[in-house]
């Protein structure tokens, strides 16, 4: 009978070894953009929850930080006339303002081309483009720059082996956020693989809004741009007038 | 200490805004110009999106018009007929190029043509400003030689639509001031300057008006005309960053007025070389970033072409 039991439990174990999940927290889920903001630090944390060995092969852990995507229109300057001008233009249908990628490995080494056409977990398979060969000769190109660029900006990393995973059970990293972020809702998304193929996922979001003057300026310019047009006048003659009876007054 | 800028969605730091408009402010107090042909550059170079830069350059020079045309009143040195007749051009020009600005922007081409018209206007200005200069200052050294006269009648005194301009003590068409009002008009739109650097030669070349007049009109012109631009630019664009405008004004009011101080122990003509070789010195910068091959080709920018 026990042995029955036991060998019961020895044929389930692969399926329950496959049930390893994520449990993951959020130092901070807001952020908020304040006149003296100077970027932020989010603590990304959280352990596997087993409820079994876990299986051979080791496991990795993949941090995606994704901030709202836009349009956006690539330009390329060429010499016309012995200057240099912008010519052609290339439009990508969507790229994410901000991307962060953060791992416990390299990531070809722990994610197959696969998982990664089904997640798009790349930078470049987070930028959606489509059909922009008609657009311009060397499209590719285009993509290319606007990697480049939004890397050089701090917008776009790739920070491969920044996540700490301690006894393949509790990891934690740090996610830089620059001072130059747009707000909007960013998507936190965390991978577990293990030979290239996703074991588990979840997801998590930060609300990042402006805040105090901030807020307030950004709305007024946007719902009332004439007063905010005529408030940023006032303050131009108030100061002008200010300054000239001031220094009347110093000279005095 | 960085400073978020609510609209531009970027943070710069604080002092160097302050100090740009300190600098600024004493330069344009010591030579009597409005400072948005420095000003709106110096954006450029620390990463101010153009369409911001020219926008809150046009808010700021309201700020430092309204500080020096205070002055001129009290000395009796405004025309305001003259005034007038300039604004209603003005408005025109400045309606004309935020709309042109916007057809621009859209095309992707804003860059170039503000960098272009940057190099024409300053390197046409500085090179007649740094001639005449020298010219005068030889003069003075060379005591006896002939006197030019200001009042000289040409073409434009042919013109139908005469007014008179009892403070200019001139009796003239008022076609050419409305079209000197509306290509400064323009400009302000389109450049983010008041465009006295423009007017002011204008003024004493086409329109024959005394020097004594010329500053205080010309500025009381432009703020108006700049005040148009900047809620022009506040309605069609959101453009107008007024966390960066209050940061470049309260550093140029104080400059503004440093430079004044400053400005009574120089002579004139030197005052004027320094300009000039300043005006060139801007223009000589934005042209060699046409020029010279620029270290990333590609620019990208938020939004779909229309």
């Amino acid at each position: 009978m026990i042995r029955a039991a036991l060998l019961w439990l020895l044929s389930a174990l692969p399926a329950l070894a496959a049930s390893e999940d994520i449990v993951a927290g959020l130092s901070q889920n807001r952020v908020s953009i304040t006149a003296d903001f100077e970027g932020s630090e989010i603590l990304i944390y959280g352990a596997v929850r087993r409820t079994a060995p876990a299986p051979p092969g080791a496991l990795h852990v993949i941090i995606t930080v994704e901030g709202p995507s836009t349009p956006i229109t690539v330009r390329k300057k060429e010499r016309t006339a012995g200057i240099w001008i912008n010519r052609e233009a290339v439009q990508v249908t969507s790229a994410p303002s901000f991307y962060a990628i953060a791992t416990t490995g390299h990531l070809r080494d722990i994610l197959s081309e696969t998982e990664n056409l089904r997640h798009q977990i790349t930078i470049p398979r987070a930028i959606r483009a489509v059909g922009i060969s008609q657009q311009a000769q060397n499209a590719p190109d285009f993509l290319q720059a606007l990697i480049r660029v939004r890397e050089s900006e701090g917008r776009y990393r790739l920070n491969e082996r920044s996540v700490q995973f301690t006894q393949a059970t509790l990891f934690r990293t740090d996610v830089i956020l620059p001072a130059n972020l747009t707000e909007g809702m960013y998507r936190v998304r965390i991978f577990l693989t293990r030979d290239g193929q996703v074991v588990d996922r979840i997801e998590r979001q930060i609300n990042v809004r402006k805040e105090g003057l901030e807020r307030f300026l950004f709305n007024l310019s946007r719902d009332q741009p004439l007063i905010y047009g005529l408030l940023s006048l006032l303050i131009a003659v108030l100061a002008g007038y200010g300054a000239s009876a001031a220094f009347r007054f110093l000279k005095r | 200490m960085q400073i978020f800028l609510p609209i531009a969605d970027i943070s710069v730091n604080l002092f160097l805004l302050l100090g740009i408009g300190g600098v600024v402010g004493f330069l344009s107090g010591l030579f009597g110009v409005g400072g948005g042909f420095l000003i709106t550059p110096l954006l450029f170079f620390i990463g101010i999106p153009p369409a911001i830069a020219v926008a809150t350059g046009a808010n700021q020079v309201v700020a430092s018009s309204v500080s020096g045309v205070l002055a001129q009143v009290k000395r009796k040195a405004v025309d305001f007929p003259m005034g007038f007749v300039l604004l209603a051009g003005g408005l025109f020009g400045s309606a004309g190029g935020v709309w042109f600005f916007a057809r621009l922007t859209a095309a992707g081409q804003v860059d170039l043509f503000v960098q272009l018209s940057y190099v024409l206007f300053l390197g046409l200005i500085g090179l007649t400003m740094f001639w005449e200069s020298v010219i005068a200052l030889r003069r003075s050294n060379k005591p006896g030689g002939p006197i030019r006269r200001s009042h000289t009648h040409n073409w434009v005194h042919g013109l139908p639509f005469k007014m008179k301009f009892r403070a200019s003590g001139l009796y003239i068409s008022v076609l050419p001031p409305l079209a000197v009002g509306a290509l400064v008009g323009f400009l302000a739109a389109i450049m983010g300057v008041g465009g006295g650097f423009i007017m002011v030669p204008a003024m004493i070349y086409l329109l024959g008006m005394p020097t004594k007049v010329v500053i205080g009109t010309s500025l009381f012109q432009i703020i108006f005309v700049t005040a148009f631009t900047t809620l022009m630019h506040a309605i069609t664009a959101n453009t107008v960053d007024m966390m960066l405008a209050v940061l470049l004004i309260f550093g140029g009011v104080i400059g503004a007025q440093l430079g004044a101080q400053v400005s009574s122990r120089l002579k004139a003509e030197q005052l004027r070389i320094l300009l000039s070789l300043l005006v060139l010195g801007v223009a000589a910068k934005i042209a060699l970033d046409l020029l010279l091959r620029p270290s990333e080709l590609y620019t990208i920018t938020p939004g779909l072409l229309p």
